[in-house]
């Protein structure tokens, strides 16, 4: 554990985790509280390490002399526990008073603990431009569209569908693009609204974190399925799974 | 009595069921007009734009004052922005019609830039002039185009419906009306790049590219085993080396790996010519977190550092679940060289790496010199927004809008919540991107 001489119920509140920008987690959740408690973190509580919280720890830092370098490790944990005896988990999102009772300290550990059992829903994070329902939606896509492929052959699906947003000949957003009439099978049928699995959406973030098996195809098509000539006309960038994808 | 019990029943069931038929006959009937006239919509409001596009091209060749040309150029864009977003709204899967929405594109992209522009200061050149004038042209035989197709639909009756069962059968679709007329449209274009200048055809579609490399071509058995020495999981039950089809300009080896202990694929695509690794990607079930975001960082830092990678610094971390996501860029005498980023997947159950991407290392990784910067930092500093709290500030490498190296000064800064990113040209002092983190 992190330190010794505080009650140790305190800083259960943490584990021992660093936490650096990106972090996410209940750990993060419990930062962000007692930052906003004291009036150094102004945005929401939501567990995700950003840059608001990233300038509030900062500033946090520097006013208690300490190195400024916007990483919660042990140390720090420790100041901002002592910095914040008077917080009480349940009230974080409203509360940003200093001035508390001190009988209300005692009850700390219980309060804290049950929000925390509360609060078990998953923290998510989504890359910089991209909101959770773009994710969802394009996940519900390539489940709908190549669930039976190889992991890698989903990313590809995920990669065509963003090559499309950066293409002239196609709509400009996600949601243009995936409702673009008959441009997927997926949509035209109904599989889309299929829920999808992790596999679906742990493709689609690898795809908007950069990784396009395709190198900028636009199309693809499973030849032994595929009714138009037009698009076996098309120049052929490589086969994964059943898909042939091409630009 | 019986049997006229029995009729009587059965000329209910008869009447329930022809009007249960009827119902969902009707209902059928009303949702295949709904599709029907939102096509119907979404084309006519096409031709409209598409008219109003080419009138106001028309005019801005007419204008002499710079007052009144920018904003008619922005409008322009706007109408061009219009007519793509109604055809992305009809039902032209397989349709070539991709010709097309590039032109609307492209003219989208010189109007803004145009329109964006101080025309005081730097007004229209003739080449753009001649641009405009070769646009003013082809938009028209576009129009054209869609307004023979419009009076066809209008007097024939005919159906978009039929359209999109006509476009889904096996055989090359010949004989509908509507997909002759816009087969038509796309045909009278020719190539883009002779309407537009080079500046206006060098997009995000481009760098997406690989790019000619050099280098030793390498065989199968080398791509396996450059593939083997990047894999984290080092045991396999099987192994199997793809070559590229014969579209792809640089034609690259795909080596996937299937791992038995942990149960794990592993995918990785390196190039012929010189055997760069492009990517790759392990994906297996990650356990329960043990590591933190900071130390998986250092792992990968460290696992880049064994793969010959130098100079290589972390600048953008995240989190999803049980994965780690490390933004890393290449680094020379402080001057941060974006270009050249590598990006890594770190499971944070182990510690180890599970996916690698430098895509854009490989396309962009080359000597340079960097230049010395005309502007001091003050300097650039002042070319900020007041308002903006600089937090960090740095010299770096960026690719630019179109698509140019250029050096710049990077200062990240705070206004109100939020964090900006900010480039000012270190030569020219030109605001290059501001970005919203």
């Amino acid at each position: 554990m992190v330190n010794t001489y505080l009650p140790k119920d305190e800083v259960n509140a943490f584990t021992s985790q660093v936490l650096t920008r990106g972090s996410t987690g209940q750990d993060v959740k419990e930062l962000q509280s007692r930052l906003k408690f004291i009036g150094f973190f102004k945005g929401k509580v939501d567990g995700v390490f950003g840059w608001g919280t990233y300038w509030s720890l900062r500033t946090f830092q520097k006013e208690f002399g300490m190195k400024v370098d916007g990483v919660a490790g042990p140390k720090l944990k420790e100041k901002l526990v002592k910095a914040t005896k008077n917080y009480k988990a349940s009230n974080t999102a409203s509360n940003t008073n200093t001035k508390k009772s001190n009988s209300i300290v005692s009850k700390i550990t219980k309060t804290s603990n049950t929000n925390k059992n509360n609060n078990k829903k998953q923290v998510e994070n989504a890359p910089n431009g991209y909101t959770n329902n773009d994710i969802k939606l394009m996940a519900n896509a390539v489940y709908g569209e190549s669930r039976g492929e190889p992991y890698i052959g989903q990313v590809a699906v995920a990669a065509v569908i963003l090559n499309r947003l950066s293409s002239s000949s196609f709509p400009n957003s996600i949601s243009g693009i995936i409702y673009q009439p008959g441009a997927f099978t997926a949509v035209a049928d109904g599989q889309i609204n299929l829920t999808p699995n992790a596999n679906a959406k742990k493709a689609v973030l690898d795809a908007i974190n950069g990784w396009d098996p395709t190198t900028g195809c636009i199309y693809y098509y499973n030849p032994k399925t595929a009714t138009n000539k037009w698009i076996r006309k098309r120049p052929k960038i490589l086969t994964i799974g059943e898909h042939i994808f091409c630009k | 009595m019986k049997n006229a019990i029995i009729i009587g029943a059965l000329s209910v069931a008869l009447i329930g069921t022809g009007y249960w038929g009827y119902t969902k006959h009707r209902d059928l009937q009303e949702m295949h007009n709904q599709a029907e006239n939102s096509y119907q919509r979404a084309f006519n409001e096409l031709t409209y734009d598409v008219d109003l596009l080419h009138d106001k091209i028309g005019a801005t060749l007419a204008m002499n004052s710079k007052a009144s040309l920018s904003p008619a150029l922005a409008d322009v864009w706007r109408l061009s922005i219009e007519s793509k977003s109604d055809i992305a709204q009809l039902p032209l899967k397989f349709l070539p019609f991709d010709k097309t929405q590039a032109f609307l594109t492209k003219i989208g992209n010189f109007s803004y830039r145009t329109a964006v522009r101080d025309l005081e200061k730097e007004p229209l050149t003739d080449e753009e002039y001649n641009t405009l004038k070769a646009i003013y042209k082809k938009s028209e035989s576009v129009q054209n185009g869609l307004r023979n197709v419009q009076s066809d639909i209008i007097d024939k009756d005919l159906s978009w419906i039929d359209v999109q069962t006509v476009s889904a059968q096996k055989e090359a679709p010949r004989d509908n009306v509507i997909i002759n007329g816009f087969k038509h449209v796309e045909q009278t274009k020719s190539t883009v790049e002779q309407d537009f200048g080079p500046t206006f055809t060098t997009g995000p579609e481009q760098s997406k590219e690989l790019k000619k490399l050099t280098g030793e071509k390498i065989s199968e058995s080398e791509a396996k085993k450059i593939a083997k020495s990047y894999f984290p999981i080092k045991n396999y039950k099987d192994i199997a080396v793809n070559k590229s089809l014969n579209g792809s300009k640089e034609p690259f080896y795909s080596v996937s790996m299937e791992h038995k202990n942990p149960k794990a694929d592993s995918y990785m695509e390196i190039t012929e010519t010189g055997g760069h690794p492009l990517f790759f990607i392990t994906n297996r079930d990650i356990k329960k977190q043990q590591i933190s975001l900071e130390d998986a960082g250092k792992s990968g830092a460290t696992y880049l550092k064994k793969q010959k990678y130098t100079d290589m610094e972390i600048y953008d971390s995240s989190q999803y679940d049980t994965i780690g996501v490390f933004q890393f860029v290449k680094t020379v005498n402080d001057v941060r060289i974006y270009p050249e980023a590598i990006q890594l997947k770190v499971a944070l159950d182990n510690g180890k790496v599970i996916g690698f991407n430098a895509k854009s290392y490989v396309v962009s990784n080359h000597k340079r010199n960097i230049p010395t910067p005309k502007l001091t930092k003050a300097q650039a500093r002042k070319k900020v927004n007041p308002n903006v709290e600089v937090q960090e500030e740095r010299l770096a490498i960026l690719l630019n809008d179109l698509n140019k190296e250029v050096l710049c000064y990077e200062f990240i800064g705070t206004l109100g919540d939020d964090t900006y990113d900010i480039y000012v040209n270190a030569m020219t002092g030109d605001e290059e991107k501001v970005k919203k983190l």
